[in-house]
């Protein structure tokens, strides 16, 4: 997989946590992965579709997600509210949008889908598809993960290239 | 959350109202929260284009924040729809997919100004000031909530 793709995803990850959360985020493990994705805590993933497509998980330690909602709701959250979830989704959608934004900027075409909630089953399904990178980010409230899946379309790329007529 | 100097609508003097679209109810809710800082109110909510065409037609707010990507029909669309109808609709697109593509198309389709997510309320308020221009004003120091 692509590094200069997947950048923006950390990039974005880290700055949205940052300003979530009020304390800096690190990256304390990256692995590949092949097989089916367990999620650690709970988890929504967007789809994007162009000449980079897949899909990024989201995956938030109850506790982590819990505090994010807090700060944007203004009160103090339990992990087990009902709205606790919708804000992995969220705070998806925004990590997301903000890393295919720059990617955009860089060139790159592509659609973006709206966030999903998923459950165990899903998220073992969607990490059978393909090699996924998976990043953990170590915060104060618990771990973030962020689990990469994309390929990038080079032959598009090349058929946009114009050719020369001798 | 901070508060900021209540706007209110010049003709008047009653709080700005908002419609908010967007298929996260919990981006509608922090924006709620939002609204409520800047001393407005919202008169409708909507989880998609559709649902905001037949809200803003039923709400006929004075501003409306829209996300771009919902299911069903997206922002944009909604927009060129809303804004055929009601060419004097102001509509501030809210949206983390913020490049540049998206942001023409949706100021070309009659959208006012657009903020990415995450929202920051300072950014968020300005613009709604810039917006509303002659027709919003700022409530007079002791009638509205001041910053704290």
């Amino acid at each position: 997989m692509r590094m200069d793709l997947i950048q923006p995803f950390i990039g974005s990850l880290d700055a949205v946590l940052a300003e979530m959360m009020n304390s800096p985020a690190r990256i304390v493990d990256l692995t590949m992965e092949e097989e089916g994705y367990r999620k650690k805590g709970l988890a929504a993933s967007v789809v994007f579709r162009g000449e980079v497509e897949g899909r990024v998980i989201l995956d938030m330690d109850p506790g982590a997600a819990a505090q994010v909602a807090s700060f944007l709701t203004g009160g103090e959250l339990d992990p087990g509210e009902p709205i606790v979830p919708e804000t992995v989704c969220e705070l998806a959608n925004m990590v997301i949008g903000n890393a295919v934004t720059q990617l955009n900027d860089r060139g790159f075409q592509f659609k973006v889908f709206p966030p999903e909630v998923l459950t165990h089953a899903q998220c073992e399904a969607a990490g059978q598809e393909s090699e996924a990178t998976i990043l953990c980010f170590e915060t104060p409230k618990g771990n973030v993960y962020l689990n990469i899946s994309m390929h990038y379309h080079a032959r598009r790329n090349r058929e946009r290239t114009p050719v020369g007529v001798n | 959350m901070k508060q900021f100097e209540a706007l209110t609508r010049k003709k008047d003097n009653q709080p700005v109202r908002y419609l908010v679209v967007d298929d996260s109810v919990f981006a509608r809710k922090s924006l709620a929260k939002m609204i409520e800082s800047f001393g407005g109110q919202v008169v409708g909510e909507a989880g998609d284009g559709c649902t905001a065409i037949t809200e803003y037609a039923r709400t006929k707010p004075d501003i409306v924040l829209m996300d771009i990507t919902m299911p069903q029909m997206e922002g944009i669309e909604a927009v060129e729809r809303i804004v055929h109808e009601h060419p004097e609709a102001r509509i501030v697109m809210v949206s983390s997919v913020g490049y540049q593509d998206n942001i023409l198309s949706a100021l070309q389709k009659g959208a006012r100004h657009f903020v990415q997510k995450p929202v920051k309320p300072d950014a968020l308020y300005e613009i709604i000031r810039y917006v509303l221009n002659d027709d919003g004003i700022t409530a007079p120091v002791g009638a509205g909530e001041k910053s704290r």
